[in-house]
Order: structure tokens, then sequence, then C-alpha cells
């Protein structure tokens, strides 16, 4: 359980890489891009009619599968787009120079910040509906797909050696190489990943179903609105009923779809490790053992599997070449490298002078606005902190306890914090000061549950002997808090709070600025200062908001927490 | 060149990392067919990297390799390779990492799985087809590895220190096993070349050793080995065919100034120091002066110490360099000096082993750069990169890894682990002596 947990809310990057040119590249795309989607949202329209919510309860099985529906979309389009980026990156040293970076920036900017850009500026192009699906699913697409890409990627370079050797030295064509040895060796990890992503995947979509600025409205017929009308009319009800609904949805996957592949991807282990916990499923054991399903395996799976197999390898034979890492460009490449170079350059150039035609108190408002959601998200960090370390100690040097607490504490993290938001609200706003404290609850609901994970696993980590030692040592509560709980919890800590972080400064966007019951409320802060963009129609502004809270989140990661992580590899790692 | 009966050939093979350093110096081959050829050499002479380069998996700096007198230019079909790791698919079973083989090769589906069943029938594994590699010990591991390389019906079977990795009793029974499969053509192949570092295995299954030496690799002895099959470990002529390896591989111990070398930077061959910890010296010399004779041989002392030839010439070497021992001929002498270390307290120990490591190139390169540093304070990174204009940069880290236990053991320096700074406590700075 302790290592399910560690791996699922262990973050993949890779940390210590150094700035490159890379980077560069990289930063400029991201401008670009976003002054593209500033610049075409100018065409849309002011005024957006949304869906109307049936809150009958007949209606939820409806919701539920467009939500679903969401979800399945974006994950699909993620391992595909996963599939290909990773092996290329992995394969080819130049293309890697830009994409890793690509990655690892992406994966560390508050995906929830391209929300009101992506809206705009599809519904600017393409009908309404269309626009706001596909919003959705990009979001949520953006969400998702970075650990996946690179856990396949971290997986394709470090396949070993005498395995590579060997799948050249028989002469395994690139289909064969994919399927015996590339796609095995990833399975694991990328299966992890997946669960991780999928998690996260409904904090967005709930996000993005729900979400209304001014006479915008951006809500898509599925839970999230569900639930963010329910709270609207009050009706506790069909509060209830939707939270079930949603838990219920999400379970229910977890044992049906996640559990099952865990405890299949198993058979992918490199090695047995002695005293590690396999991954278990009562519904794969159940589907195992049933004759039907076997019977249905052997007819008709495994035909149809073969005879894929033989068409793929038909199209895809051929002795693969060891695989070697291309060093260059073809002459296609180099084509397309300079066109896109130069459309970069160009989309750079417009956007820094949109980003000039914005006025001087504009700039001050931003920074304001980044001063005070940085406020917020360090204070939910330190509310975080301040329980889940202690909890969490707790839960682990008390092991009926923590069994106790475990599915407790998971169906609680399961539930996406942007499902409940409006639920908070209706409690919170009645209250002076209500929307600053709902903003910070709704980070710290989104956060502290990473941190707590992570406390768990740092804590069960402390090997027993250390402990006996502490026990058996004359030293104060103090003491062993500070000779070996907290040094053992330090890497644990830095990763949860990596993660942690960058969720706060998501959730900024949705709660700073509400609209609620008709009424639009909002507190200072970046995360309103976009949704006032997005509503007035300032791109100008809209673009040097995002831009800016991007910028902050970025530079914290590169100049506070990669310090400290790494700090803690080298003097905190337990071995 | 290539006449009849010539399988493989190689020309003037050359290989070079980093642009400067050389792997593989000038090396020509000819394997014949009918012939067993163990490629013999100390680990970092280059051996596997050849057999690499044989089967294509590597393209070498210079050089030609010709199969059958034809030039070859990507992995080679008609040869394969078995691993020392084994290299099997964890996820397939034993019978799918065979299969796997046969259907890279287009062999249809309907033949392919009679023809999986025979391979396993023949190295012993009928019945094991579906069991997974985990669930296997490393012998029967290693007997999916010949299974599935006789899949590709190779005219040249290479071996990449096939038995290395697994216990004594498993290898012994596998040697024999492959040896039957061999002398008596059970196998379409041709011609067998093995990789290995230990020199028992060699002369007990090859027609012809090749005997390699590193810095750079390099051929420098080929023996035909006529001993008939089967052969007997403890028979006089194997013994002596031993000693005589025992004696190429040791080496002859020379006058200092060459032993020792010049320090990295100047000119002259810079001595590498063997990757051995201190305490296998002196247990080798204690070994040593335990006995009543003042002189052994060689490849008598594996079987005694119980360690594999690879490590026990790596002890020897290590002694020879620190003067400890003497070798010649095959024979190990312990000096005077060695005498009184395998007999001196531990403080005693220590003092010699100073003097003795003190005088290494090397060791005194480092002590002068730490002398002269800040604080007498210098970062690992430091003394790595000054290394590497010297060697490659793995066999850097070997030499730093080496020189932190030495310089340790004899107190000549201090290293800490945590901040990867080598250097001088203050005491010795001063030149203090210690109480």
């Amino acid at each position: 359980m302790v290592r399910s947990i560690r791996n699922l809310f262990r973050v993949q990057r890779p940390l210590d890489r150094p700035a490159t040119w890379g980077d560069a590249v990289v930063l400029v795309t991201v401008f670009a891009v976003i002054y593209v989607g500033a610049k075409l949202a100018a065409g849309a329209r002011s005024v957006i009619q949304g869906p109307q919510i049936s809150l009958e309860p007949a209606a939820l099985p409806a919701y539920a599968a467009m939500s679903l529906a969401r979800m399945a979309g974006a994950y699909v389009l993620s391992l595909v787009f996963t599939l290909v980026y990773g092996h290329v990156a992995a394969r080819n040293r130049r293309a890697e120079q830009v994409l890793i970076p690509l990655l690892d920036v992406l994966q560390s900017v508050p995906i929830l910040s391209f929300l009101p850009v992506v809206l705009l500026s599809l519904s600017a192009v393409l009908p309404q509906r269309l626009a706001l699906e596909l919003a959705a699913v990009v979001l949520i697409f953006t969400s998702q797909v970075w650990n996946m890409t690179f856990s396949w990627y971290q997986s394709l370079r470090t396949i070993p050696e005498d395995l590579q050797e060997a799948a050249a030295a028989f002469g395994l064509s690139r289909w064969q190489r994919f399927k015996t040895l590339e796609l095995p060796f990833a399975t694991i990890p990328l299966v992890w990943n997946s669960v991780m992503s999928w998690a996260g995947g409904w904090f967005f979509l709930m996000a993005a179903e729900a979400f209304t600025v001014g006479k915008r409205d951006f809500r898509l017929p599925g839970l999230g609105s569900y639930l963010r009308k329910a709270a609207e009319d009050s009706n506790s009800h069909a509060m209830l009923v939707g939270v079930v609904a949603l838990v219920a949805l999400i379970v229910l996957l977890d044992q049906l779809l996640w559990r099952p592949l865990l405890a299949w991807s198993n058979r992918f282990q490199l090695s047995a490790v002695a005293g590690e916990v396999k991954p278990t499923s009562w519904f794969y054991d159940a589907l195992r053992g049933s004759r039907i399903v076997r019977l249905l395996s052997e007819r008709v799976l495994r035909p149809v599997l073969l005879g894929v197999d033989e068409l793929i390898s038909r199209g895809l034979g051929g002795r693969a070449e060891p695989a070697e890492r291309h060093e260059g460009l073809s002459p296609i490449g180099y084509v397309f490298s300079v066109g896109a170079g130069a459309a970069l350059a160009y989309g750079a150039y417009r956007g820094a002078v949109m980003l000039f035609a914005v006025p001087a108190h504009q700039w001050a408002s931003i920074l304001l606005g980044v001063v005070a959601t940085f406020g917020r998200v360090i204070a939910a960090l330190a509310i975080a902190f301040s329980w889940t370390v202690p909890f969490g100690v707790l839960l682990a040097s008390r092991p009926r306890l923590g069994a106790l607490a475990q599915p407790l504490v998971q169906i609680a993290a399961s539930i996406p914090a942007t499902a409940l938001f409006p639920i908070v609200l209706l409690f919170l706003l009645r209250l002076p000061w209500g929307l600053d404290a709902a903003a910070i609850l709704l980070m710290l609901m989104g956060t502290q549950w990473y941190l707590l994970f992570n406390v768990l696993a740092g804590a069960s980590a402390i090997p027993q002997d250390l402990r006996y030692t502490s026990l058996l040592l004359p030293l104060s509560r103090w003491q062993r808090w500070r000779v070996l709980i907290l040094p053992a919890l330090f890497p644990y800590l830095i990763t949860g709070a990596i993660t942690a972080g960058g969720g706060a400064w998501n959730a900024s966007i949705v709660s700073e600025y509400v609209q609620f019951g008709g009424e639009g409320k909002s507190v200072v802060g970046i995360g309103a200062l976009i949704s006032h963009a997005t509503a007035a129609g300032h791109y100008p502004l809209l673009f040097a908001a995002t831009l800016s809270m991007i910028l902050t989140v970025v530079m914290v990661n590169r100049l506070v927490w990669r310090r400290l992580y790494r700090v803690a590899e080298r003097r905190y790692r337990m071995e | 060149m290539s006449g009849n009966g010539t399988l493989l050939e190689l020309r003037n093979i050359r290989q070079v990392y980093e642009g400067r350093f050389v792997a593989i110096e000038n090396m020509n081959l000819v394997v014949r067919v009918g012939e067993f050829v163990a490629l013999l050499g100390p680990s970092g002479c280059g051996k596997s990297t050849l057999l690499r380069i044989i089967t294509g998996l590597q393209r070498p700096t210079s050089g030609e390799v010709l199969y059958r007198g034809q030039p070859t230019v990507s992995v080679n079909p008609r040869a394969t390779i078995v691993f020392q790791t084994f290299a099997l698919f964890p996820w397939l079973t034993a019978a799918d990492n065979v299969e796997v083989v046969l259907k890279a090769r287009g062999i249809p589906r309907l033949v392919r799985a009679a023809r999986t069943m025979d391979l396993l029938d023949k190295v012993g594994l009928d019945g094991f087809e579906n069991a997974y590699p985990r669930e296997l010990s490393g012998g029967m591991r290693q007997k999916v590895g010949f299974a599935r390389a006789m899949a590709v019906e190779p005219e040249l079977l290479c071996m990449d220190e096939p038995f290395s990795a697994l216990d004594v009793l498993s290898a012994d029974s596998l040697r024999g096993e492959l040896l039957e499969l061999w002398l008596e053509k059970q196998m379409p192949t041709q011609a067998i070349l093995m990789v290995t570092h230990d020199i028992e295995e060699a002369l007990f299954l090859a027609d012809r050793i090749v005997v390699m030496e590193k810095n750079p690799g390099r051929v420098i002895a080929d023996l035909p080995i006529t001993l008939p099959h089967p052969r007997n470990r403890k028979a006089p002529a194997f013994l002596q065919r031993m000693d005589e390896i025992y004696a190429l591989l040791a080496g002859q111990t020379q006058p200092e100034a060459i032993e020792v070398g010049t320090p990295p930077g100047e000119p002259g061959p810079t001595r590498l120091l063997p990757h051995v910890p201190m305490g296998d010296v002196t247990g080798l010399l204690e070994h040593l002066a335990e006995s009543p004779v003042a002189t052994h041989d060689i490849y008598r002392l594996a079987d005694e110490i119980g360690t594999d030839s690879d490590r026990l010439l790596r002890t020897i070497e290590a002694a020879e360099l620190l003067g400890f021992v003497t070798i010649g001929k095959g024979d190990i002498t312990l000096t005077p000096l060695g005498e009184t270390m395998a007999e001196a307290s531990i403080q005693g120990r220590k003092d010699i082993m100073a003097t003795r490591v003190r005088r290494l190139p090397i060791v005194a390169w480092l002590l002068t750069m730490l002398q002269r540093a800040d604080a007498h304070l210098l970062e690992a990174d430091v003394i790595e990169t000054a290394l590497e204009w010297t060697f490659p940069s793995e066999e850097s880290q070997r030499q730093i890894a080496t020189l932190i236990d030495w310089g340790r053991y004899a107190e000549l320096f201090s290293y800490d682990e945590e901040r990867k700074v080598f250097y001088l406590e203050p005491a010795r700075t001063a030149q203090v002596p210690k109480e």
C-alpha cells in the first residue's frame, strides 16, 4: 500500500536539469502560443449562453456519462501523444533538447491559467458547443499528459542495454521491439502515471464544466455543472446526490479499471523485489478466474490480436537497426525547424507589441495580484503542512489506526476539490472575508492530500532499526523529531510541496473570482485578474496576467524548490 | 587471405573512445570453421566490445570485419550472442523468449511452436516452457539463452562470459552440456567464440585461446589447445597450460621506474591502479606468509584462496605494484617487505602502506595538489576532470574510488563522501609525527 501511494504521488520530473538553449526556445514558444490565443480571443462573442442544467436525479447518469466521455477522450489523446512524443524525444538527440525542457516547463505551469485563453480562442473560431467541449478536453489533456510522457521517455532511455542488444542481435523488427521490449518495460510506470493523471484530470474537468465569467457562461452539461447548479440553488438534496454520484463514479473506475490494470501490469516487473507488496485487485482476480472471460479471450481476443499483430508486422516489418540515437536533422526537419523558428520569432514579436500596450497601472495591479495570490498559496501550504505532518506520522506509527484511516483518506482525496467548491462557497460567502477564506480553502483541499501521502510514504520509509535506536536512546520527543523524523521526511515534504504548490496556483483561477447565484465577487489576486480580463475582454491584460502567473510559478520552482530538492537528495536520502 | 574454412576475419580493428582513449589496438583475428575460440583477458581489455563489433552491434572506429570474406555492415544475421546477464525478456515465458526469435526470422506460426519445443528440449528445459525467467535458476535461464541463440541457427555462436553470473555448480554442469552439444555436432553452429576472464574455463572448453592484455586492449598470445576432451582439470598437462597462461597474464616484475609509471599529465605511461580493496592485498600476503615455501605457482592460488582468476590477477598486480611480491614465469614470491607487512600490527601495516602508496606517481601527484590547494582541500570533481586528460571517464571514476580506498587505509589523506572532497587533515599537513 505504501509503495503504491508513493508511486501515485511522486512527481516524475527532470528536477536536476540545468538550463539549456532549449529552455529559451520553450519559453518563447509558450509566450507565442499564449499570444496567439489572446489574439484569437478577441473574436469571441461577448455573451455566451450556458446550458440548462436539470437537478433531477434522473438526469445524473447522462451527466456522469458526459463527464466520463470527456475524461476518456482526453486520456486517449494523452496516451497517443505520449507514445509519439516520448519516442521522438528518446531517439533524436536534437529534438530531445527542445522536447524535454518543454515537458519540464509545461509540467510545472498552472494549467488552469490557460483555461480562459483556450476557451475564448476556441469559441472564437469554432461553433460554441464544440469549442467548449474541445476546450475541456484540451485542458484535461494538458493536465494529464506531461507526467505520462515523461515516464515513457524515461523508460525508453533506461531500458537495460543487454535487452536492447538482444533485440538488435536477434533481428527484432521495429514493431516487435516496441511490442516485446519497449512497451512491456514501460508499462508499470506508465500505468502508475496514468492513474495519477486520471485522478488529476477530474480536478480540471470539474473546473472546466462549471466555468463562468461575467456574461460568458462556459458551462458544459456534466457533473461539475450539476454540482454548481445545486449549490447555487441551495438544493442540499441535489448537492448530496451529486457528490455521491461523483464519488461512486471515481471509486468504480478505480476498482474496475485502474486497480485491475495495476495488478495486471505487475507481470512486467523486471525482477521480484523482496518484501514488496504487489498491487492486488479483486476484480482482476475474478476476471482471471472466470471461465467465460477465458473463453472469450481465447476464442475472440487472441485471434483478433494475432491478426492485428500480423497486419502491423507486415506494415512495419523489416529489421530494426540497433537502437542508435539520431544525431542531426533530415532536410525536411531542417526546413521545418527554420519555418517553426521564424513563426515563433514573429509570434514573439507580436506578443511583445501586445505586452507594451498594457498600461503601467495594469502592470502594477498584476504585481499586486501575484503577491496576494502568492500569500494565499503560502498560507494554504502552511496550513496543509501543520496538520498533515503530525497526522501522517501518527498514521504511519500506528499501523492499526493507519489501516482504518486509509480508505477514508483515499476516498476524501479522490474527490476533486473543484467539485466541492460551489458547496464551500454556499457556506463561506455569507461570512466577512468569506471569499478569501474560500480561496485558501480550495487551495488547501486541492493540495493537502499530496502532502499527506508524501508524509505517509516518508514516515513509513524510516528503517525499523533507526526507529528502535531512537526509542532506546533517551531522546526527548522534540529531539526525536529533530534528529530522526524531520530529516527522514524532508525529501518527501519537498516533493509533496512542489506538487501541492502547483495545485494551489491552479486553484486561484477558479477561486479568486466567483460568480455565484447571479452575482460576481472577487478578491485581489492574479487569478481574479485573469478572470476579470476574460469577462471584460481586456485581451492584452489577459495575456500579460497569464504570462506573469506562469513565469512566477516557473521561477519559484527553479529558485526555491529545486534547490531544496537538491539538498534533500544529497543529504537526507535513506539508503 | 580468407582462404578455405575461414568464417570470420578481423582486420586491424581499432576502437577509440572520446577521440583519444584506445580501447582496442590493431586487432587481427581469424576464426575458422570447426573452431572453439576463447578470448581471454582481464576486465577492461575490450574483449566484450570486440564481441559486439564482431556481431555488428557496434561499429569499430577503424578496421574491417569480414564474414566469409565479405565485409559486414550491420548486425550479422548468421551470428548470434549469448549474454552474460542472459538478457531474457522478463515478461515472456521461456517458450515465448525462444519463439520471438523464430518470429523475427519470419518462420510461420505453425512451425514455430514445434521448433520452440524442440529447442527447449535440446537444452533440457522440457517442462519449463511456461515458466517466466524469474522462476528459473541462473543456470536454467542461461539454458533459455542458449536455446534462443540456437533458434537463429547461427553459424557463429558468440558468448559473452556466459557462465560468470552462475554459481559454481550450475556453471560446471552447463559447460559440460554445451561441450556435449558442440562436440557431438548437435547444433548447426560452425564455430564458437567465447569471451571469458576465467583461465580455467577457457582451458577446459576451447581449442584455441587468444590472450588479450589491456591499456590498450591487444592480443599478446594465440595458443592452440590440443588437450583431448573430456579434459581433466587436475591432469598435469592441464595444470602446465594453466601455469603458462597465468605467467602470460601476470607478467614479469619490472624495474621500479617502469613498474610505477609516470604521474598523470606527464609524458610516459601512467600506471593504472588496479581496482582492488586493500583488504584483499593484505589477505593475499597473509596467505603467502603462512606457507613454508617462498615461491608459489600463481595458478594454484585461485583454488586455495577461493577466488576467480580475474580478481586474483588484479590483487597480485596491486601487491606487485606496491613491492610486496615479485612475479616471474607464473610464480609469485613474497619480498622481505611483503613478509614484514604480513606480520606487522595494524598500525605497522598502515605505516608501511603510507610509505609504499606515497611513492606511486598518481598518489604523489594527488598529495602535491592537496598540499598546494587552499585549506588543503580539493573537490573530487576537480581530480576527476584532471584524470580525464589521461583516462576515459569511467576509468577515472574507478581510479578515484581506488585512490580513496588506498589513501584512507594508509591515512595519507581523507575523503568526505557527503561533500565529495579530498582533504589533508591538519596534523598531517604540518608533518607532525603521530603518537
